[in-house]
């Protein structure tokens, strides 16, 4: 019953806007509906975000005991969980914690380490811009090398270029990133080609660091490549059955010009969808990685914080990671709006 | 020299496997199956085969395994010779019993994570579809709000929370993928809930429980089993990247994460060994993604 009700009402819903729609339709101003939308998606960005943080700072709250008990274990004396339950504010109830840890948030202050006593924003400070770094490398290896991989795969389908980029890429996806970093090391780095452990000091030169990051990039490259050529492929075959292809094939274009020129614009929507799924998938892929290369970026910061668990730093890098995951998210629905103008007059 | 050679050992396996998978399946599948598996492509005789293999391996480790699983046998990284045919690992145990017990184990864990995450994302990915209205709303947002965390962070932030030991890791990770089940359960079963047959079943007054089993999940099956070998292999990964990263299965209990872990020095002197574990978890999955490619491809009815 209640189905068909609901159906019933998006119906009349959708009856409703339509006249409404058409009385305001003005084509001219596309700039203003490009804000307009964008406003809409920062505003859905940010209730995204504070839902986020809400559960990341609650998820604590689903402890059976308190924090502090759990994590000096069953031995701790009276005194001693009396003084940690001072230190994190565990004494105040929770909606006031969650709103002095948020403003604090807000102004970049994450806290006090508990293993280290240092607090979290200069512990973190220097080792995001190198994981934003490492991500940037990879991103600026994998996205042109999938984009052109995929063209041709679906330019020369059913080919054995086309298979056995298929099959290669299967098997690039399901391997784990330490299979791929450690094969990479005992081709690349066993030679002596390429380091296997990347050192970053204050004298470090961008030169350098592209020299020495260039093996945790290629790796984080290999894995997400894969995916992203199988879905540009994907989206321009899905294309190509469309009658107008068929009528530019029809015109006497080569297959070349009615694939860039034709099918590419359009599919460009899925594939920058896929290309921001990939990179938001850099942003945690590089969790491994980092580790495999003794890299010092956020992911190593955070393993050892989950080893030592402290709480606060993985609770402040678990919320870097996932604004950096919600922004990429927004960035992808903004400029693949952007790219399909029927998207862009739906009125 | 020995990459070309290696390549092409690896195509002749392969190509070996995938043959004779399929001859066996094609002559012990009953008659109205054989056409099925003639038209099988290579690739998902080999998957099917080398699930096989894993499976056996898991269920037979005590009887083929020449070891005991935590025995230490004597000095540590020995090179490969009889008796230990792989070489022995950082405290002196044999590598090829330690990997073969690594099949009961981490593939043990990762299945019984991945049906756990799927009892429980599709009965109330069902439940919300069936009941509708703001129970439905209130569970589907805030799922969403949970799936724009990454997956591997959000593991992270509930390992810190409570603890790393292995049931823990299994209901954190079956947690997290419960998740993004609930979300194609329930898409799946919103298909469902408003056909007539549904409500006839309503009318005659089954009850919520029997409705979701008897009526809706045998029609949502289809879907749900081709994500079963996908989340399958997510697990499989990120169980053995935490288990790599030691926060995962412990050891003395046998683990292919945490053996690349424990040995991963050894690559450095050029030493493959440590690439053994690491390359049976790229295996499996590369075999469950063929298998699952086939069947999809199979199920949309694409012949491109």
């Amino acid at each position: 019953m209640a189905p068909a009700g609901s159906a019933c009402r998006g119906l009349s819903a959708n009856a409703a806007q339509r006249p409404q729609g058409k009385n305001n339709g003005k084509r001219g101003d596309g700039m203003n509906d490009i804000w307009r939308m964008i406003g809409q998606r920062l505003l859905l960005g940010v209730l995204t975000l504070f839902i986020i943080s809400v559960v990341i700072f609650g998820a604590t709250e689903l402890l059976p005991g308190d924090l502090a008990r759990e994590l000096l274990g069953q031995s701790a004396t009276e005194e001693t969980l009396a003084a940690l339950r001072e230190q994190l504010g565990l004494n105040d109830p929770a909606p006031l914690r969650y709103w002095n840890w948020l403003t604090g948030v807000l102004q970049g202050d994450f806290g006090v380490s508990m293993a280290t006593q240092k607090p979290i924003s200069e512990l973190v400070g220097t080792r995001l811009g190198n994981t934003l770094f490492l991500a940037l490398y990879a991103a600026a290896l994998s996205v042109p090398l999938s984009l052109l991989l995929g063209v041709l795969a679906a330019l020369w389908r059913n080919s054995i270029f086309d298979r056995a980029s298929n099959a290669l890429a299967l098997t690039a996806i399901s391997f784990p990133e330490f299979f791929v970093a450690y094969i990479l090391v005992l081709w690349l780095a066993q030679t002596g080609i390429f380091p296997s452990m990347v050192r970053i000091t204050s004298a470090t030169t961008t030169g350098d660091l592209l020299y020495s990051a260039f093996l945790p990039a290629l790796t984080l490259t290999l894995v997400v490549t894969a995916h992203m050529m199988r879905m540009t492929r994907a989206a321009i075959i899905n294309l190509l059955a469309s009658p107008y292809i068929e009528m530019a094939r029809l015109k006497g274009m080569s297959p070349m010009r009615v694939v860039l020129r034709h099918a590419v614009p359009n599919a460009l929507a899925p594939i920058i969808n896929v290309v921001a799924l990939n990179l938001a998938y850099l942003i945690t892929g590089v969790v491994v990685v980092e580790v495999v290369f003794v890299y010092p970026g956020l992911g190593q910061l955070m393993i050892d914080a989950v080893t030592n668990r402290d709480i606060a730093v993985v609770q402040a890098i678990a919320l870097i990671f996932a604004a950096a995951y919600v922004l990429l998210n927004l960035l992808a629905d903004v400029l693949s709006t952007i790219t399909n103008p029927r998207l862009m007059h739906r009125k | 020299m020995t990459i070309l050679l290696s390549i092409f050992i690896g195509l002749g396996l392969f190509f070996l496997v995938g043959f004779a998978g399929r001859t066996a399946l094609h002559a012990a599948a009953p008659a109205h199956h054989k056409p099925m598996f003639r038209d099988m492509p290579l690739t998902a005789s080999f998957g099917l085969a080398v699930i096989a293999i894993y499976v056996v391996v898991a269920i037979l480790a005590p009887v083929i395994a020449p070891f005991g699983e935590g025995q230490v046998l004597g000095a540590a990284y020995q090179p490969w010779a009889a008796p230990h045919y792989l070489g022995t690992d950082k405290l002196g145990r044999d590598m090829l019993t330690r990997l073969i017990y690594g099949a009961r184990n981490t593939v043990g864990i990762a299945f019984a994570t991945t049906a756990l995450a799927f009892v429980l994302g599709s009965v109330l990915g069902i439940w919300a579809a069936l009941v509708g209205g703001r129970l439905d709303q209130w569970m589907s947002r805030f799922v969403d709000a949970l799936m724009a965390i990454p997956a591997l962070i959000f593991s992270l932030l509930l390992l810190t929370i409570f603890g790393t030991s292995v049931l823990t890791l299994i209901l954190v990770i079956a947690a997290v993928d419960a998740t993004r089940v609930y979300r194609l359960a329930r898409s799946v079963a919103q298909g469902i809930v408003v056909m007539d047959y549904i409500e006839a079943a309503r009318l005659r007054g089954e009850g919520m429980w029997r409705l979701i089993r008897r009526e809706i999940l045998p029609n949502a099956m289809a879907p749900l089993v081709a994500e079963f070998g996908l989340r399958f292999c997510f697990v499989f990964l990120s169980i053995s990247a935490l288990s790599f990263l030691g926060l995962g299965i412990k050891p003395p209990t046998a683990d292919w994460g945490s053996m690349v872990r424990e040995n991963a020095t050894l690559i450095t002197f050029g030493d493959i060994t440590p690439l053994l574990p690491a390359g049976a978890i790229a295996l499996l999955t590369v075999a469950v993604n063929f298998v699952v490619d086939w069947q999809l491809h199979r199920a949309s009815g694409l012949k491109e």
